[in-house]
């Protein structure tokens, strides 16, 4: 009898624990993963696949994470090819039918959202492209508006009878980003046609949004690291063109960005994609691009 | 349900919000329309192309605009199509169709020993030769079959080291997507899903060759049969999954089993040990017992926040190639466990730095029936006592080993890698008895003799489509000596690449 009962308990114990009544959300990143917790308040619980500090590409496909795929009620992914490199033997493995491709569930981040960068041909000489564009949108708050109506669309199917709950919360965030946006581009509007470097291509949909010029980077191509030749060319053109800030990345090396930086005079600024990539943005969505509007445009001043 | 957005739009919506969506609608068909002719026009060109190729052909004469007919060939037909990809057909794109990958894996090197291919290196894939060897050429074909199954191929050509060229099936399966209860079927020709590197294609291991535990107790090309697979997924909070393959057990891939014992058909190649060599193992499939059944347990949790473990245990279960000469059924049994810690921090690029060390560790267990050489025409080995044709006892054969490697990523595209191997089988009392071959005298058997490697490398990645990677061996086989052995290799990707497992 006792020892049945210690059965039964160990039993329970290993069994996978279960919010009840609430939607088990999975977002690849934490980007996707802040909005999800917006639109769905305390009904859903979110748990995002990639850490903030990680970058996004290069995610290990761990067999943990297909027993939390196993359980998901909802998964948002990025698309374009932002999780090539690791989703798909975990997809494959958690046999989870409510996320699986076509299933309502499985919310594709890109849909609607004009993608940047499709390339014209597919050739890898010319680095690691994408085909669908480049996978980093989320970074332009409207394109955030567009991938919380999806994800208010899944949450609804999810579980219909709250969907006025997710669609007054989708409304209450459209209506904060709107109003914020004013300010952001505010603060943005002495810096337009602003010339930036960026370590990788990952800031076309900001730079578009608040009409920044990022068109230097340190990798000479998409995934390359940086060479000596083309650092010496960047730190040139640099130069010529008086460009005076460095977005790195939270997650790559800064050594050769703070050495760009001190050839040139620049400054450099550490930013991410994501909520809690750099310290003070880990409250969500709006409060990384205040951090990112804010830490550019005083960057931006400074350098004048 | 689906009122849950549009409801609000309807609420919020104005009369003249209609027009401009009629006018949207009218603008979206006209789109749909146009680009559905753009493709009717591209369809009716290929075909147009298509007849003219046909009928090139069957006059006898190639248009030299069009890729000869071949294994080639279909590579390249297949490239155009994710060429046209990017021009708007989208064949390929999102996995909706047909995802074709090419990879070339190669080797340049040289040893001290004389006998390096089943030799020092017992590897199907190994560097095979002083120079230059084709490692493998190897063409995944991947993608969702229907709602219900997806399908896998993985197609290798290799160069063996007499220049021969070899075809193998190393994959070809279908997959259920979505059964009930957490299950999977996996049906097919696959590798047997034991430890960690038997899985594995060539191109996504850490280190130029295979262990020398894999290669002598699951073979030169790894186990792998047709046959059918059954996985469940364990519905615990952590990662736990239980399967049970069954496949065949003959075949030269199925080493310590019903193998033949000729490898790549290389007569040279006879890369098991004497004892386990036959009369037949054509004897067929009479009943279930004949079968290979390999069941596998793994567990998988993260011990931080930067380091996750996983443990495994295999069996393999099957007849092997002493039991169809009247001697009884004789079965072999190999037992594996593996384990893999992996430290990655929190913050990285690229996915260095990192920490990863794994070990194998396996035992084989071969009940070796009795057997009398007499039975053979050929090969005969001879007992010098009589001068007879030998005859051997029933036994039981007990090897073992492992191999424990370590990969320290150091920095972006760059992994330093250590392995140690060992390997160890007790001597038999066919090893005992004063046997010749050909005249020349057998002592302890080669293929299950102790002997032990140690192999540092070094790799780089300058994408990860592409590697360039230095090894070197030091082998010590007990009773043949120590060899030196220095390899580089070499590797290009084209075409969709799957995603690494952990």
């Amino acid at each position: 009898m006792k020892l049945k009962l210690l059965w039964l308990t160990t039993a329970l114990a290993l069994v996978a624990p279960r919010a009840i009544g609430k939607i088990n959300v999975v977002a690849t990143t934490a980007d996707f993963a802040a909005i999800a917790r917006e639109i769905g308040g305390d009904k859903v619980q979110v748990t995002a696949l990639a850490k903030p500090t990680e970058d996004p590409h290069f995610i290990d496909a761990k067999p943990g994470f297909i027993a939390t795929l196993n359980r998901a009620d909802v998964l948002i992914e990025g698309g374009a090819a932002l999780e090539r490199g690791w989703l798909q033997p975990l997809l494959q493995g958690a046999r989870n039918p409510k996320i699986s491709g076509t299933a309502p569930g499985h919310v594709q981040g890109n849909a609607g959202i004009k993608m940047l960068g499709v390339p014209a041909t597919l050739d890898r000489s010319r680095g690691d492209l994408h085909a669908e564009g480049n996978p980093h949108y989320l970074i332009d708050p409207m394109n955030a508006k567009i991938v919380a109506a999806n994800i208010t669309e899944a949450f609804c199917k999810a579980e219909s009878k709250s969907y006025q709950f997710y669609r007054a919360n989708l409304k209450a965030f459209e209506e904060k980003i709107d109003a914020r946006m004013v300010e952001w581009q505010k603060q943005m509007a002495p810096h337009k046609g602003a010339s930036v470097v960026a370590y990788h291509d990952s800031w076309p949909y900001f730079a578009e949004r608040f009409g920044l010029k990022i068109e230097l980077f340190l990798e000479p191509k998409p995934g390359i690291p940086p060479t000596p030749s083309h650092v010496a060319s960047l730190v040139q053109k640099m130069r010529e063109q008086n460009v005076r800030v460095i977005l790195v990345d939270a997650y790559v090396n800064r050594r050769q960005a703070d050495s760009v930086a001190s050839k040139t005079g620049a400054v450099t600024v550490p930013v991410s994609h994501f909520p809690g990539g750099v310290k003070g943005t880990e409250d969500g969505y709006i409060q990384l691009v205040d951090y990112l509007v804010n830490s550019i445009s005083q960057a931006l001043a400074g350098a004048k | 349900m689906v009122f849950c957005l549009s409801a609000s739009a309807i609420q919020a919506q104005q009369t003249n919000e209609v027009d401009a969506l009629k006018r949207q609608l009218q603008e979206a068909t006209e789109k749909f329309d146009r680009a559905q002719q753009e493709h009717r026009k591209i369809i009716d060109d290929l075909n147009r192309r298509l007849d003219q190729v046909q009928a090139a052909q069957t006059n006898g004469v190639r248009d030299p605009s069009v890729p000869a007919p071949g294994a080639t060939n279909t590579v390249e037909a297949d490239q155009s199509g994710l060429t046209a990809a990017a021009a708007g057909l989208r064949v390929g794109t999102r996995g909706a169709y047909m995802d074709i990958g090419l990879v070339g894996t190669f080797a340049a090197g040289t040893s001290t020993a004389s006998d390096i291919e089943g030799g020092t290196q017992l590897g199907g894939h190994d560097p095979n030769q002083r120079g230059f060897t084709v490692q493998g050429v190897e063409a995944t074909f991947s993608g969702a079959v229907d709602p219900y199954f997806r399908g896998m191929a993985n197609v290798l050509f290799s160069i063996d080291a007499g220049g021969e060229s070899f075809l193998e099936l190393e994959e070809a399966y279908l997959e259920t997507i979505s059964l009930p209860g957490n299950l999977q079927v996996r049906g097919g020709q696959f590798l047997t899903e034991f430890g960690r590197h038997n899985p594995t294609h060539p191109h996504a291991w850490a280190f130029v060759d295979t262990p020398l535990v894999n290669g002598r107790f699951l073979g030169p090309d790894g186990l792998r049969n047709p046959g059918a697979r059954l996985s469940w997924l364990m519905p615990t909070a952590f990662y736990s999954e239980l399967s049970l393959a069954v496949q065949d057990s003959h075949g030269e891939t199925a080493a310590s089993f019903r193998s033949s014992g000729h490898v790549h058909d290389n007569e040279a190649g006879e890369e098991v040990p004497l004892a386990f060599r036959h009369a037949d193992n054509d004897r067929g499939l009479k009943h279930v017992d004949d079968l290979l059944f390999a069941p596998r347990y793994a567990v998988s949790f993260d011990v931080t926040d930067t380091q996750t473990l996983l443990l495994g245990a295999s069996a393999a279960f099957g007849p092997n190639s002493r039991g169809g000469n009247g001697a009884g059924d004789t079965d072999t049994q190999i037992y594996g466990l593996d384990f893999m810690w992996k430290w990655k921090p929190t913050k990285h690029q690229a996915g260095f730095p990192f920490v990863a060390w794994q070990t194998e560790a396996m035992w084989r267990k071969y009940d070796a029936g009795a057997f009398d050489w007499a039975d053979e025409e050929e090969g005969q080995i001879i007992d010098a006592a009589t001068g007879a044709p030998a005859v051997l006892p029933g036994e039981t054969l007990n090897d073992y080993g492992f191999y424990t490697q370590l990969l320290y990523g150091f920095r972006p595209h760059w992994v330093a890698g250590l392995r140690f191997d060992y390997v160890q089988g007790e001597q038999g009392d066919y090893e005992r008895m004063n046997l010749t071959l050909d005249g020349e005298p057998l002592g302890r058997d080669p293929e299950r003799a102790e002997r032990w490697r140690l192999s540092p490398n070094l790799t780089w990645f300058p994408t990860e489509f592409s590697k360039l990677r230095l090894q070197y061996n030091y082998d010590d086989r007990k009773g043949i000596g120590d060899d030196h052995s220095v390899w580089l290799q070499f590797e290009f990707i084209l075409g969709a690449h799957a995603a690494h497992k952990f």
